[in-house]
């Protein structure tokens, strides 16, 4: 059962990294303030299920992950209904803290932090699709005890992108999620200094589109409710997709009592940390060998990523998000002594629009890790200017030219001009248009007619020059 | 396989009533074949089957097993004491390609694709199964009288015709002081329950060993009236895994064996670590062998005085204190002690029985197995018509009063107070083991079997509150416990006594009780053919 506390241990660990909590308040139209509590199930990924011999194949043909025990055959120990950790969670009393910034609603990204109440492990249920047509029910129990994470996050988010927030946290820390996460969502809404107001459930809710959508309807739904006078019914909602909206479950309004006892045939789940020295050892299972062989939690990663190349945090959240980014920086990072601004700025704007307008993956970039160092070397160190990085990037992206970005700025005689070849250019367009300078030279509109002029040497550099040095010599030979 | 019909004479009946000790010597000096052994005991099975032992007779997988055996031991290369020797299985446990009904219809045509891991053991070890017996439905009663294919009935004063023998010590010598006439008016004495079917079969001589199951005594009840040995082992020690879940955590296989020794035997190969029940323990009792002449030197015997209870009848008081006294004169320490919360034991099961199989009992649904009752209304009202039709009212009843017990606003009243009060019966045992007693010594039941039109008369839940007072508290607390047969009333009906022993004690146990059956000369019962 060792998978459980390595998820477990997972993200307690993570508290240890965060800190500096900024949580701003988000208060709705006259000081309403709504309060949501996630309840997220993980399917965790394991060979069979959490008590019988019989594989958890994701995907396969209904019925066919099936055996004496998912059928609860009589003398099965234990079968014939759900198990569940209630009353002796393997986890209790610890907290997440996470980022919340989607750069489409949040001008900043900014802290969050919730109590995580408890982790239980538990086996999930068979899935019975009830076909209305035919008046018959299809039973399919391939899911049947397949072993669950339940973490139980207290009511201290406050609306959809929050939550989507979290649970693309959660979904960051269980790395290895086979199938997708199902959240469940109690949402309600009171005025900040009174008792939290009646809660609705909102049931299944498997996309973190449809959790924020979720969300953010049954808050407006009961603002609405409550401003009109009314009040809220304590339900259970599902969320419909089609129209966006939460519809009542009615058949499950009344408050289910499953009636929970204890499991006699299960034994307690021993655990010992050999840290600990007043943990007793007793032929347990030690926590401390996974917490070695634990892998970086994903806020331990961004904090790494912005001390280790100083970039920003949004950068950070980004590269944490792809696993593919990440790759690439860090590939990119190790090849030479770059700027990361310049990698960051160079990879997430030209090359990513490049492969973007391509249709190309960046794991499938034809330009790669160390051909994009040397680009970013060529633009570093002045070879190159940013026009001609884009055109290097164009050239092996879309061309599909083969040769090496060095070999492609000399042999097309794209290296930036020198500040005499410059000089040169500009004395020599300078000498060709006198008309024009005796114009500038009496002239009040004097920049309509340097613009004009920088044109002309623009032309002539063939894109190779830096502009500013352009400019600054222009100006200057103007002047004499 | 031959299958010639063997002629079975007088002298392998005979063989049918003897020790498996014995009867496996004939079989491996050549003077008894496995196939001969068979035969008697299917042929027995037939002239006892107005008692209604058996609910499934198995003779093509036992002639089928008898026939490996034999060949076994034409090379010489039999598997130990229990090879070739007829075996009867309780319908609870489930057996691979044979129905497997719990006496109920919801299971009636039930075939289950696994065995339980006692029967594949008892199969390894070559032991031929001959039968699946008839319990109450789901083992829920203490007279086999509710069953749905009908009652077992008590061999004792049935009108099958047997002699009552003096016990081993003395071969052959009749006990003629008994009646062993039926009784008059058609009435009969009842099997007890709810493993009635297994005490049946092994005092009927139809098999030497019987597999049972006891969660209140169900094993220990039937063998007291029926005249044979029931040892419940220590829970933990032999795997439930095909068991047919009641209460999970009391339920216990048991064993039935006419000789001390015999049950010890077959524990020898039952018991042990089984990885698809996780409250099993490893046994170190693989080579269980009892001693020869056990002794009870040094041993401290507690009387505990809460079993004298209202309405135990005189001649089983009398017998208790006669083998107390008995066993303080051979040299044991017997010392009275008090388990002062035995009488809360009934009302706490009533409560925690309930409340598992409320849980228990959600599987009998109608749609992956057993019996279905079609609905085209909804599979809610598949279910209900399912159960309706497929549990009889005792179960029902069960389910209905555990669902209470266990709903939010009851549960803290009722089934964890039962809890706590479970702990408190527990403990009461671990004092008197802590202050020095090594076994103790009970009545199983208040009275000799009763007769069916007295046992009719009271309702299923009254009669196992009577029934189980002397055996329930040793399931709540897991510790053995072994019914030995010690005499018999007036009336010629057995009267039993009860051993209990601290947790994984079971061998200690059965020296004891083999010490008792050495010096009480319990008359045995020969079935005349």
């Amino acid at each position: 059962m060792k998978y459980y506390w390595k998820l477990g241990k997972h993200l307690q660990n993570v508290l240890r990294h965060y800190s500096n909590t900024q949580y701003k308040p988000h208060l709705h139209s006259d000081g309403w303030e709504a309060v949501i509590g996630l309840e997220i199930h993980a399917h965790i990924s394991s060979a069979s299920k959490l008590f019988s011999p019989v594989g958890t194949k994701y995907g396969a043909p209904p019925n066919s992950q099936v055996g004496i025990f998912e059928s609860a055959h009589p003398g099965t120990l234990p079968a014939g209904y759900q198990i569940t950790q209630l009353d002796y969670p393997l986890a209790n009393n610890g907290r997440l803290e996470f980022i919340v910034y989607n750069s489409s609603v949040h001008k900043h990204p900014y802290r969050h932090s919730v109590e995580l109440m408890q982790i239980q492990l538990e086996e999930d249920s068979g899935k019975s699709i009830h076909d209305d047509c035919n008046n018959r029910v299809l039973v399919d129990l391939n899911r049947a005890g397949q072993p669950l994470m339940e973490l139980v996050f207290a009511p201290e988010l406050h609306n959809g992108e929050e939550a989507a927030a979290m649970v693309k946290e959660v979904a960051l820390i269980l790395t290895r999620i086979e199938g997708s996460l199902r959240v469940d969502a109690n949402v309600s809404v009171h005025r900040p200094d009174e008792p939290l107001g009646t809660r609705t459930e909102v049931k299944n809710l498997n996309s973190l589109r449809s959790l924020v959508k979720a969300v953010d309807f049954e808050i407006e739904r009961q603002l609405n409710i409550l401003e009109c006078g009314g009040s809220v019914t304590c339900e259970t909602r599902s969320f419909d997709t089609l129209s966006q909206k939460t519809v009542s479950m009615r058949d499950k309004d009344v408050i289910q009592d499953y009636r929970f006892m204890p499991e006699p045939n299960l034994l307690p789940l021993r655990l010992h940390d050999s840290l600990e020295p007043n943990c007793l050892y007793d032929g347990a299972l030690d926590i401390n060998e996974l917490r070695v062989v634990m892998p970086e939690l994903p806020e331990a990663t961004r904090q790494r990523l912005m001390k280790d190349y100083g970039i920003t945090l949004e950068n950070a959240i980004l590269f944490v998000n792809n696993d593919d980014l990440l790759n690439y920086f860090i590939a990119v990072m190790s090849c030479s002594e770059h700027n990361s601004h310049i990698v960051c700025n160079l990879m997430l704007n030209n090359l990513l629009g490049t492969l973007n307008n391509i249709n190309v993956d960046i794991k499938d970039s034809p330009l790669t890790a160390s051909a994009f160092s040397e680009i970013v070397d060529l633009q570093q160190s002045g070879k190159i200017v940013p026009n001609i990085t884009q055109q290097v990037i164009n050239a092996i992206c879309i061309g599909r030219d083969l040769r090496t970005p060095t070999q492609i700025v000399y042999e097309n005689n794209w290296l930036q001009l020198s500040h005499d070849d410059l000089e040169d250019l500009v004395e020599s367009i300078l000498s060709a248009n006198e008309q024009l300078v005796e114009t500038y030279k009496t002239s009040k509109k004097k920049k309509k007619l340097l613009k004009a002029l920088m044109g002309k040497v623009k032309e002539a550099t063939d894109s190779r020059a830096n502009m500013k040095v352009v400019n600054d010599i222009l100006l200057q030979k103007l002047r004499s | 396989m031959s299958q010639h019909p063997i002629n079975i004479g007088g002298l392998v009946m005979n063989r049918l009533m003897g020790s498996i000790g014995d009867v496996v010597s004939q079989l491996k000096q050549r003077a008894l074949s496995s196939m001969e052994l068979c035969e008697a005991a299917l042929q027995r099975q037939d002239s006892v089957a107005r008692l209604h032992p058996f609910i499934t007779c198995t003779s093509d997988v036992a002639r089928e097993s008898a026939s490996l055996s034999q060949k076994r031991y034409g090379s010489g290369e039999n598997r130990g004491p229990l090879d070739g020797i007829p075996v009867a299985v309780k319908d609870n446990f489930c057996t691979s390609g044979i129905q497997t009904t719990c006496g109920s219809v919801m299971l009636q045509n039930y075939v289950p694709t696994y065995s339980a891991t006692v029967v594949k053991r008892l199969q390894k070890a070559g032991a031929v199964i001959v039968g699946k017996t008839n319990l109450d439905e789901f083992g829920m009663g203490s007279g086999t009288i509710d069953s749905t294919f009908g009652p077992s009935k008590n061999i004792y004063r049935s009108g099958i015709k047997y002699d009552l023998l003096l016990s081993n010590r003395e071969p052959d010598g009749l006990d003629s002081r008994f009646p062993t006439a039926a009784v008059e008016d058609e009435d009969w004495y009842v099997a007890g329950g709810s493993s009635g079917g297994s005490a049946v079969s092994v005092a009927s001589g139809s098999t030497f060993l019987a597999l049972g199951s006891d969660t209140g005594g169900s094993v220990r009840n039937p063998a007291s009236y029926c005249g044979v040995v029931g040892l419940k082992p220590s829970y933990g020690l032999v795997s439930r895994c095909g068991l047919i879940s009641l209460v999970n955590s009391m339920d216990v296989p048991g064993l039935f064996g006419r000789y001390v020794d015999d049950v010890a035997a077959m524990l020898s190969v039952v018991s042990g670590l089984d990885p698809q029940d996780a409250t099993t323990v490893p046994s170190d009792l693989q080579s269980l062998q009892l001693p020869e002449n056990p002794s009870l030197e040094g041993l401290v015997i507690g009387i505990p005085k809460e079993y004298h209870c209202p309405g135990m009848k005189k001649e089983v008081i009398d017998t208790w204190t006669k083998v107390a006294d008995l066993m303080e004169n051979c040299g044991a320490q017997v010392r009275e002690v008090s388990l002062p919360h035995t009488k809360y034991s009934i009302i706490c099961y009533s409560v925690l029985n309930p409340c598992e199989v409320a849980s228990n009992f959600t599987r009998y649904t109608g749609v992956f197995y057993g019996h279905r009752v079609e609905s085209s209304h909804s599979m809610e009202a598949m279910y209900a018509l399912t159960r309706s039709a497929g549990l009889n009212d005792v179960v029902k009843g069960r389910i209905l009063a555990g669902n209470y017990f266990l709903l939010k606003e009851n549960k803290n009243r009722y089934f964890k107070q039962a809890l706590k009060v479970r702990r408190l019966i527990s403990q009461d045992f671990d004092k008197v083991w802590s202050s020095g007693v090594d076994l103790l010594l009970t009545p199983v039941t208040l009275s000799t079997a009763v007769r069916y039109s007295e046992f009719n008369n009271v309702d299923n839940r009254t009669q196992q509150a009577t029934q189980d007072f002397c055996t329930q508290a040793a399931n709540m607390a897991g510790v053995p416990a072994v019914n030995i047969p010690i005499s018999l009333n007036t009336e010629g009906l057995p009267i039993s006594l009860q051993l209990m022993a601290p947790w994984g004690q079971d061998a200690a146990l059965l020296s004891a009780a083999k010490w008792i059956e050495q010096h009480v000369n319990f008359p045995r019962l020969q079935v005349l053919e």
